[in-house]
């Protein structure tokens, strides 16, 4: 029986969810024995070369790659679980919903307190550059979500569990200590 | 001692004493029945709801409601169990809740309710309200974008003449929390810690003194909310 395919991709989010999965620790060599991993950073696979059984999204929606990634993954994952705060409800980039894209923009580029020799007051506008959007989304407010791993970053014993239960079918068992928004 | 008024929660046999309600005298029995707004010793409001519970297939709120005398209440019910969970989640896409950045984290009832009724995802839209912070007292942070409007903080605080230290201002969905600038000029450390305490989330914190338990010790981390009183089913 061939293993059940892992693809996992980070949006808008700061990697911590992916560096989570690997504080599983030496259980990473019983994960490899478990699953198969496609498109993901652990493995650098940049594009899916196959069908996947399970689809790990780290990160919110925060501009078109984001969303262009993401609808790229329902298609090819049978299963898609949000890991994580941003992904779950867009987490610290969600911080500037509210505030205008320009105010943003003009923070970032041209009156921040860190901002540089911009002396021609650029702000980056190239096409090959992704679209900020109005705000940042969570995950299932764009395509359909199965399952959502809460944490920031969600615990590796969580996300372990979850992913096990997921590959076994076994029931997820959700000791009180797993589950924290923090 | 005047005699007691037995009443069943869930079946369960307990007493209360005349005039108490159903959530203070629930608490005496060993019966947890969430709350959010409750203070107690302070008058109740009934404004988070809940503590809504059943008597005779009505729903009504623990807080408000006084035990009657063979009184059957239904707590511990799926039904009550979904309504309560709803109201949680609505509270959390209602306000903006960043976890992660907040200095109540771990110690937040808001939060340790989500956990203990397991959250994954509220069912509802997030709003992202537009919400102003407040920096302007020397003491105490108000930040409105955690505010659930429980009324705590004004039914719990007043000066040496009676006025209240926090009031609401506007109507509905504009409806925020204010400190009254006069009255509260010159707050004790410890008055401002015990504003902070009454809050039920991270909407009133006091200044300079933050995340200063680490994660694992903090008072929701390891045990739920209400497992003081019964533990969880
Ligand atoms: S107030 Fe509570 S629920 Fe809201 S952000 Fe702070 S810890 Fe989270
Ligand atoms: S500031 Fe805190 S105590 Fe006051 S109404 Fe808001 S949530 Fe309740």
């Amino acid at each position: 029986m061939s293993k059940p395919i892992v693809a996992t991709t980070s949006l808008a989010g700061c990697f911590g969810c992916h560096m989570s999965l690997l504080d599983i620790d030496e259980r990473i060599l019983e994960l490899f024995q478990l699953v198969e991993f496609n498109k993901s950073p652990i493995d650098d696979i940049k594009t899916f070369t196959k069908q996947c059984d399970i689809g790990l999204i780290e990160g919110g929606c925060c501009n078109s790659e984001n969303i262009h990634v993401l609808k790229d993954f329902r298609k090819n994952c049978k299963i898609i679980v949000s890991v994580g705060e941003c992904a779950i409800m867009g987490g610290l980039p969600a911080l500037r919903n509210g505030i205008p894209v320009k105010e943003c923009l003009a923070e970032a580029y041209l009156d921040g307190p860190t901002v540089g020799n911009n002396t021609e007051g650029i702000l980056p506008n190239n096409e090959e550059l992704p679209m900020i959007l109005d705000r940042v989304y969570p995950c299932h407010e764009v395509v359909k979500v199965d399952y959502h791993l809460p944490g920031c970053p969600p615990r590796a014993d969580l996300i372990w569990e979850a992913l096990v239960a997921l590959v076994t079918g076994n029931e997820l068992k959700l000791p009180y200590e797993v589950v924290k928004f923090d | 001692m005047s005699e007691k008024i037995k009443f069943t929660i869930d079946g369960k046999q307990c007493l209360a004493k005349k005039g108490q309600n159903v959530l203070d005298a629930a608490l005496e029995n060993g019966v947890y029945i969430p709350f959010l707004c409750h203070v107690k010793g302070v008058k109740q409001a009934g404004s988070c709801r809940i503590c809504n519970v059943k008597v005779a297939g009505r729903t009504m709120t623990a807080c408000t409601t006084p035990v009657a005398p063979g009184m059957e209440v239904e707590n511990d019910i799926p039904e009550l169990h979904d309504l309560r969970l709803a109201i949680i989640e609505a509270l959390f896409v209602e306000g903006n809740h960043f976890c992660p950045s907040c200095e109540k984290s771990g110690n937040c009832e808001l939060q340790a309710l989500a956990y203990r009724y397991q959250m994954m995802v509220p069912r509802f839209p997030y709003s992202f309200p537009q919400k102003e912070i407040d920096a302007s007292n020397s003491k105490i942070l108000i930040d409105r974008n955690r505010c659930v409007l429980c009324k705590r903080c004004i039914r719990s605080f007043q000066d040496d003449q009676g006025r209240n230290l926090f009031a609401f201002k506007s109507r509905g969905h504009k409806v925020e929390i204010n400190i009254d600038k006069e009255c509260a000029v010159n707050l004790s450390d410890e008055l401002a810690q015990e504003i902070m305490d009454v809050c039920p989330v991270g909407a009133l914190i006091r200044k300079e003194k933050g995340f200063n338990e680490p994660i694992g010790t903090r008072k929701y981390d390891k045990k739920p909310i209400g497992s003081e009183i019964t533990s969880v089913v």
